[in-house]
């Protein structure tokens, strides 16, 4: 296989708490290579979203190595992570996270103004990356005038444009109906195809089936790790694997 | 980069606009009462400044002093006892530019069926450059009429109104007490002095003739008053301490007696009146800066909000790759657009308010290049300096605490 685009070794986030030192991540070890596509599931409080937040470069662990495409980020300052955030890893979220007032196409380029590109390369390349998710129509439109599913798209080319190496998403389709869904997912699906490495929380069987492996966590600890079955259909739930009604650490 | 946040924070601005325009409201109520304030307090100051000059500069004005008969004591310029050689010899002395012995009094002026009293000066030619007074028509009189005693006058802006009506008085003839005198120059128009008398309520004549034929005194050649001028403001100690020494000597007066003359500073005098008005300009701007401070708070508040509303925006921009410094520059730059927005407003409607003042009521107004470059700069440092808190917050903003924001 090629070289791995993440690999943790011994990864751990803890946090004080009045009630004293809460382990919400305790080791983790583990390894995603370049072109995988992989969910990551568990319940609330499973530490998968710690565990997110730490692959995106948004957090530092207390303990533990982070290698994103062979670079160990555990120790890098603020700034540093940041420049990692918008040229390594694009985001993907539940609630989309467009920003109200740009239109749609300066919402895709905002990632290359901190990367410092110029304007009119920047309107280039969002024009290319709208086009690609199938919007190119709406460039200079609101977020606030296109439905869920089109925001969302949007918000793929804007993790698309510096063409990052990964992608993480998080519940993308916890917003959208499932009929929407199944085309993100659709979308997700085809940006593997082309090479990209994607990283999914989710807790939905179904929506975690378009992956090829899965990573489930539990009490800050990796309980199961393996390839998703060949038939979709399958039942690989136990009772205490059920979605969590009401995630708290995931609707942003 | 810059230019592309320029236009995030022009687009953040428009965004909440009755919010924008009620902050800047605070800033433009700030410059515009800094510059309105300073318009007005430099009118003050350029006005009396004005006034001064037309005293002349760098004056001394030298008074004999006071004289007793029979225990009866005169005030100062009691006793004549300065003498136009003492005149002279004075104008010897390094860094003195003029001397002009001063008779003078108040006599009534007849020209055909007008009459005026008014002051009337018998001096030396050089006094008119004393006083720095130009003639706006015909010739000054001479040495030469100063010698030989002739009569003619050269007449104030009052005078002639009062005298001539419309008439150009330059060749006519006046009578000063019974004398007819020949009005060979008529003086500039010079305006109130710094206690409020006409300075152009006068005749001025040759010394010798006012002596000899308006006042008649009996002693010809001592006089009450002196004007003398030095050549600098920096010449000015040194001609005191000589003059002083010179007229002791010449008046033999001894080491243990007093001084029989006084000596007057007049810029002592113009110097107090300026800084009066200087304070006076500097207190209206220091009343019109806590208005520009308040205007500042106003953007800080502001911001602060603004900042909280927008933590989950400023999440994002963190989570797709902006640096601290990237969240900072954007929200300093609002900061900053604001208050120079505000500013520029505020300058506007101030030197409006200025020109509107003076239109009105006649007050002297000035608007400098300096008193606009400072408000400007002002506005921008308080731009800065209340923007940067807020700005400092959101950069330092976790990124994840700001994407869970609601």
């Amino acid at each position: 296989m090629s070289e791995a685009v993440i690999r943790v070794v011994g990864l751990g986030k803890s946090y004080t708490t009045a009630a004293g030192l809460f382990p919400a991540l305790k080791a983790v070890d583990l390894a995603i290579d370049a072109g995988e596509f992989v969910a990551i599931m568990g319940p609330s409080g499973s530490g998968k979203s710690t565990f997110m937040n730490l692959l995106g470069c948004l957090d530092t662990p207390t303990h533990g190595d982070y290698f994103l495409v062979g670079r160990n980020v555990a120790q890098l300052n603020k700034d540093q992570l940041a420049v990692l955030r918008n040229r390594t890893i694009g985001f993907v979220f539940q609630g989309f996270n467009l920003l109200p007032r740009m239109t749609l196409e300066d919402n895709v380029a905002l990632p290359l103004v901190y990367a410092g590109v110029d304007r009119a390369a920047r309107r280039a390349r969002a024009r290319q990356e709208l086009a690609r998710v199938g919007l190119a129509d709406y460039a200079t439109s609101l977020p606030s005038r296109i439905s869920g599913g089109q925001q969302q798209r949007v918000a793929i080319a804007r993790a698309l444009i510096n063409s990052p190496p990964l992608i993480l998403a998080d519940e993308p389709t916890g917003n959208l109906d499932s009929q929407t869904s199944e085309e993100i997912m659709a979308l997700f699906a085809g940006l593997n195809r082309q090479g990209i490495t994607l990283v999914l929380v989710t807790h939905e069987n179904d929506i975690a089936a378009h992956a090829q492996r899965q990573v489930r966590f539990r009490d800050g600890l990796i309980v199961s790790d393996q390839p998703t079955p060949a038939d979709k259909n399958a039942p690989i739930l136990v009772g205490k694997d059920l979605p969590a009604p009401a995630d708290e650490d995931v609707r942003c | 980069m810059l230019k592309a946040m320029l236009g995030e924070a022009w687009r953040a601005m428009g965004a909440n606009r009755l919010r924008t325009v009620l902050t800047m409201l605070g800033m433009v109520i700030g410059v515009g009462s800094v510059v309105l304030m300073l318009a007005i307090g430099q009118g003050a100051q350029y006005a009396v400044a004005q006034t001064i000059s037309t005293m002349g500069s760098n004056l001394y004005i030298l008074i004999s002093g006071s004289t007793s008969t029979s225990g009866l004591r005169s005030g100062g310029g009691g006793g004549p006892t300065l003498t136009v050689a003492d005149g002279e010899a004075i104008s010897e002395l390094d860094g003195v530019a003029n001397v002009a012995p001063v008779h003078q009094g108040t006599q009534q002026l007849v020209y055909g069926a007008n009459n005026w009293n008014s002051t009337v000066v018998g001096t030396t030619p050089n006094y008119l450059e004393a006083r720095a007074w130009t003639l706006i028509s015909g010739y000054p009189f001479g040495d030469s009429d100063v010698r030989s005693a002739t009569r003619v006058a050269l007449i104030g802006q009052t005078a002639v109104d009062n005298l001539f009506g419309s008439d150009d008085p330059l060749g006519k003839t006046i009578r000063i007490r019974q004398s007819p005198f020949v009005i060979v120059g008529v003086l500039g128009r010079k305006g109130q002095n710094l206690d409020g008398r006409d300075q152009d309520d006068t005749v001025i004549i040759p010394l010798t003739t006012a002596q000899r034929k308006v006042f008649g005194t009996p002693f010809v050649g001592s006089v009450r008053l002196m004007m003398v001028q030095a050549t600098s403001a920096e010449a000015m100690p040194v001609v005191e301490k000589n003059l002083t020494a010179l007229l002791r000597q010449r008046h033999r007066i001894r080491e243990d007696q007093e001084n029989d003359f006084y000596l007057r500073n007049l810029a002592a005098a113009a110097d107090s009146a300026a800084e009066t008005t200087r304070v006076m300009s500097m207190l209206l701007g220091a009343i019109a800066s806590v208005s520009l401070l308040v205007g500042g708070i106003g953007i800080m508040n502001i911001m602060l909000v603004s900042v909280t509303e927008r933590t989950r925006e400023i999440g994002i921009r963190m989570a797709i790759g902006a640096r601290q410094r990237d969240i900072l520059t954007q929200f300093l730059l609002e900061a900053l657009m604001i208050s120079v927005a505000g500013c520029l407003i505020g300058l506007l409607l101030g030197i409006g308010g200025a020109l509107l003042t003076n239109a009105l009521t006649n007050m002297v107004i000035v608007i400098s290049g300096t008193s606009v470059l400072v408000a400007f700069g002002v506005a921008a440092a308080v731009g800065v300096f209340f923007g940067y808190y807020p700005a400092h917050r959101a950069a330092g903003l976790d990124p994840i605490e700001a994407l869970r924001h609601q």
